[in-house]
């Protein structure tokens, strides 16, 4: 067992000092470098705190579809190739509304503020 | 710049600009490991003239598969000027005597390329509303361009593109079930070859439009031009990812699809929305892949940067636009 601090404490608390300390000293080109990085990081603190659930329940959802259990990327596999073979489509029961919950827990860790997913979650 | 390089384009501008004694201000504004743009100033005791340097280096002679190459970007942008396309001026070809590599010199345009500043700053509040409309107005000028004019062009059908996009998405191995959807779904969509085949410019979109506060000023970077399906632009110029958060405005954040037709069909051009909608979804999974390809040069190198893994970041956001499109909530 690792000790505290988290990792995600540990990205935040150097996101947080890049942000408030070094951002406003930097300009031009190394500002923009230095915008992109510290999205970087929080990106990954993003990751790091909502990926166990959403892998949780993107997998119960792969073997409710597939009657089948196995690891994420094999089970995300299989419904890509049946899919690709048109042996399951947005008429399949469960389909549609699994990939859009899966999309937008994606969207969640990538990009929480694109239009479209703001959109998206207003709706609901 | 190195000292031979800014020798050799001093020199070269001699050669062919009236007047000319030198240059100044040379300052790289892009490059890759093929190709490299340079902003500089040519010396004239008349007037100087801010320039543009497109070029691949001594050395870097073949463009990627799907580049037109720079001679036929030169050319391109050539015939658009002279179509009334708003362009920058060529103002040379490089040649083997140059010694500055390929490609050519342009006139530099002032105005922003940048979206944001284009959707939000109060200097651009009146070219806003007229934006879709005029952007309309200036592809049907590309499309019309006498196609016996035109240089060597690959010619890129719907079919093929669909081919294409599959094959790179399987080369990742990576699976995608939104992108299976979109593909299925434009193979049952496929328009086939068109009854008009023109010249496509292949990346009109913001980042490669010059906007002043009266309007479009330039179209830039033919370097994806090829011959095939005029609506394909009216498509790719609607994809989500270029509203920038205006997404109620499909033409670049801009306007409605409605305005761009209007444009287009008063500069006599014809659409067909049914094929402008196919060509979006059909975007919308290109950017994705590209999306998903910069993840993949990232991991390979040589360019190993922060931005590109990012990039790689983005390819969810096409799938949510997809879905929007071909399954909404």
């Amino acid at each position: 067992m690792q000790d505290e601090p988290t990792p995600s404490e540990l990205i935040k608390a150097v996101a947080d000092f890049l942000r408030d300390q070094i951002a406003p000293q930097l300009s031009g080109h190394a500002a923009f470098k230095l915008r992109v990085g510290i999205n970087a990081l929080d990106l990954v603190t993003r990751q790091l705190t909502l990926t166990q659930a959403s892998d949780a329940a993107e997998i119960e959802g792969l073997r409710a579809l597939l009657n089948k259990d196995g690891a994420l990327l094999d089970l995300n596999s299989e419904l890509a190739d049946l899919i690709a073979r048109g042996e399951m489509d947005l008429s399949t029961p469960g389909l549609k509304d699994h990939i859009w919950r899966t999309t937008l827990a994606k969207l969640a860790v990538d990009q929480p503020n694109y239009a479209s997913y703001r959109r998206e979650l207003e709706g609901k | 710049m190195s000292a031979a390089f800014e020798d050799a384009l001093a020199r070269s501008v001699q050669n062919w600009c009236a007047g000319a004694t030198g240059i100044r201000a040379a300052a790289q504004l892009s490059g890759g490991a093929s190709q490299e743009t340079w902003a500089f100033t040519i010396v004239r005791p008349d007037g100087d003239i801010d320039a543009i340097l497109r070029r691949a280096p001594p050395g870097y002679g073949a463009a990627p598969s799907r580049a037109a190459g720079l001679d036929a970007e030169a050319e391109l942008m050539r015939l658009s000027y002279d179509a009334g396309v708003p362009s920058p001026r060529v103002l040379h070809v490089l040649t083997e005597a140059d010694q500055c590599g390929t490609g050519f010199i342009m006139q530099r345009v002032e105005g922003e390329t940048i979206p944001r500043k284009i959707l939000r700053d109060a200097q651009f509040a009146t070219a806003r509303p007229m934006l879709a409309r005029q952007l309309g107005g200036i592809l049907a000028g590309i499309h019309g361009i006498e196609s016996a004019a035109l240089p060597a062009l690959r010619t890129m059908s719907s079919t093929e593109e669909i081919a294409q996009l599959d094959a790179e998405y399987r080369s990742f191995g990576w699976p995608r079930p939104v992108f299976e959807l979109a593909l299925r779904w434009l193979s049952r969509h496929d328009p086939g070859v068109s009854k008009k085949i023109t010249l496509v410019h292949g990346d009109f979109r913001h980042g490669n439009l010059i906007i002043g506060p009266h309007g479009v000023r330039a179209v830039l970077d033919w370097e994806l031009a090829h011959l095939g399906d005029p609506m394909e632009d009216l498509g790719w110029v609607c994809v989500n990812s270029w509203r920038f958060g205006e997404i109620d405005k499909p033409v670049g954040g801009l306007g409605s699809r409605e305005e761009m037709f209007a444009g287009y069909e008063a500069g006599g051009g014809s659409v067909d929305a049914d094929r402008v909608k196919f060509w979006e979804v059909m975007g919308t999974l290109r950017w994705g892949i590209m999306c998903c390809g910069m993840m993949q040069r990232f991991r390979q190198g040589p360019d190993h940067s922060m931005e590109r893994a990012m990039i790689g970041r983005r390819s969810s956001e096409t799938e949510i636009d997809l879905l929007r499109i071909l399954a909404p909530l």
